[in-house]
């Protein structure tokens, strides 16, 4: 195993260092993030014909679907960051993991807010407390608990600890949403896009889809690294590294 | 296909009350979400750069002091 990549996690894991890489790198990641969002939306909304059951409604799909996988997958993403923090105290981990909370939070807001606009003329009714709904209600709760008990305490670094903790034993959520269409009968329809096997959607709606999905991804980067950005300066406003960054921020 | 007109669009079938309320609330949350760290971390700078004026200021005073 070449010796360089440990060393360069290393290097790249000091606060200064994450700094300036995170800010090289956050542009780039917006706009790709863009980019590929505007790709997916023209794919979604001009190309893809209507549905033959939803006629244009389903359209919706485009953002509720990689909304509802982003806030899946940022929520297992902050949890190995949190067990990351706990066990081995990196305070890298320890940011990332109470940084995107707020973002998990946002994107499973939309998933509800928007799955609520599509229910209300497919199904008849803005809200129903079936297994799906019901459970990513509590995925938001439990982002929400994360980001208040994070805030709660007078010293950041316990209130991150306490954080942690919620955020690895609210993992046990992430299955019961993903499998509630399964294991329940509910009203949410089951899944259409599969890994294994071949997905029950049409390509012409399966490709903006899926650049839909890769486009939340970047723009997860993008906004992960500037709140982390702006954490790490917080922390560390005493040191030199900086108050370099003040003074020069307060020339210009 | 019948060709692109912005009224068949924006109409969407007759859910434009659903699909663009959708849309527009994706787009604000993640607006306010990406601005929210940039003005912290502006604010948290500019408290900054007070502290160390005050503290510059005080060893001018008196320079023995720390």
């Amino acid at each position: 195993m070449a010796n360089w990549i440990p060393l360069w996690v290393h290097k790249l894991s000091s606060p200064p260092n994450f700094y300036r890489f995170a800010g090289v790198v956050r542009p780039w990641a917006l706009a790709l993030a863009l980019l590929l969002g505007a790709i997916a939306l023209y794919g979604g909304l001009v190309l893809a014909p209507a549905d033959y059951q939803q006629g244009d409604a389903y359209r919706i799909i485009f953002i509720h679907v990689p909304c509802a996988w982003m806030g899946l997958f940022i929520y297992g993403l902050m949890a190995v960051a949190a067990f990351i923090s706990l066990v081995w105290r990196i305070k890298l981990a320890e940011v990332v993991a109470m940084e995107s909370a707020p973002i998990g939070a946002a994107f499973t807001f939309i998933t509800l807010v928007t799955g609520s606009l599509w229910g209300k003329p497919m199904w008849g009714t803005w809200w129903t407390w079936d297994a799906r709904l019901t459970s990513e209600l509590v995925l938001l709760f439990l982002y929400l608990g994360v980001i208040g008990l994070y805030h709660s305490f007078e010293d950041r670094r316990q209130g991150a600890r306490a954080a942690a903790f919620l955020a690895i034993i609210g993992i046990i959520n992430v299955p019961i949403v993903h499998f509630s269409v399964n294991w329940w009968n509910t009203l949410h329809q089951g899944s259409t896009v599969r890994i294994l096997g071949p997905s029950k959607i049409s390509g012409d709606m399966l490709w903006p889809l899926l650049t839909m999905m890769v486009a939340t991804k970047f723009y997860y980067i993008a906004s992960l690294f500037g709140r982390v950005r702006a954490d790490l300066l917080a922390m560390e406003s005493g040191k030199d590294w900086v108050r370099q960054i003040a003074q020069q921020e307060g020339q210009s | 296909m019948t060709p692109f007109s912005w009224e068949h669009f924006l109409a969407m079938g007759g859910y434009a009350a659903y699909v663009w309320p959708a849309f527009a609330v994706f787009f604000l949350v993640l607006a306010a979400d990406y601005v929210s760290p940039n003005l912290r971390r502006r604010r948290n700078l500019r408290e900054l750069r007070t502290r160390m004026a005050r503290q510059t200021a005080r060893q001018q005073r008196n320079p023995s002091s720390p």
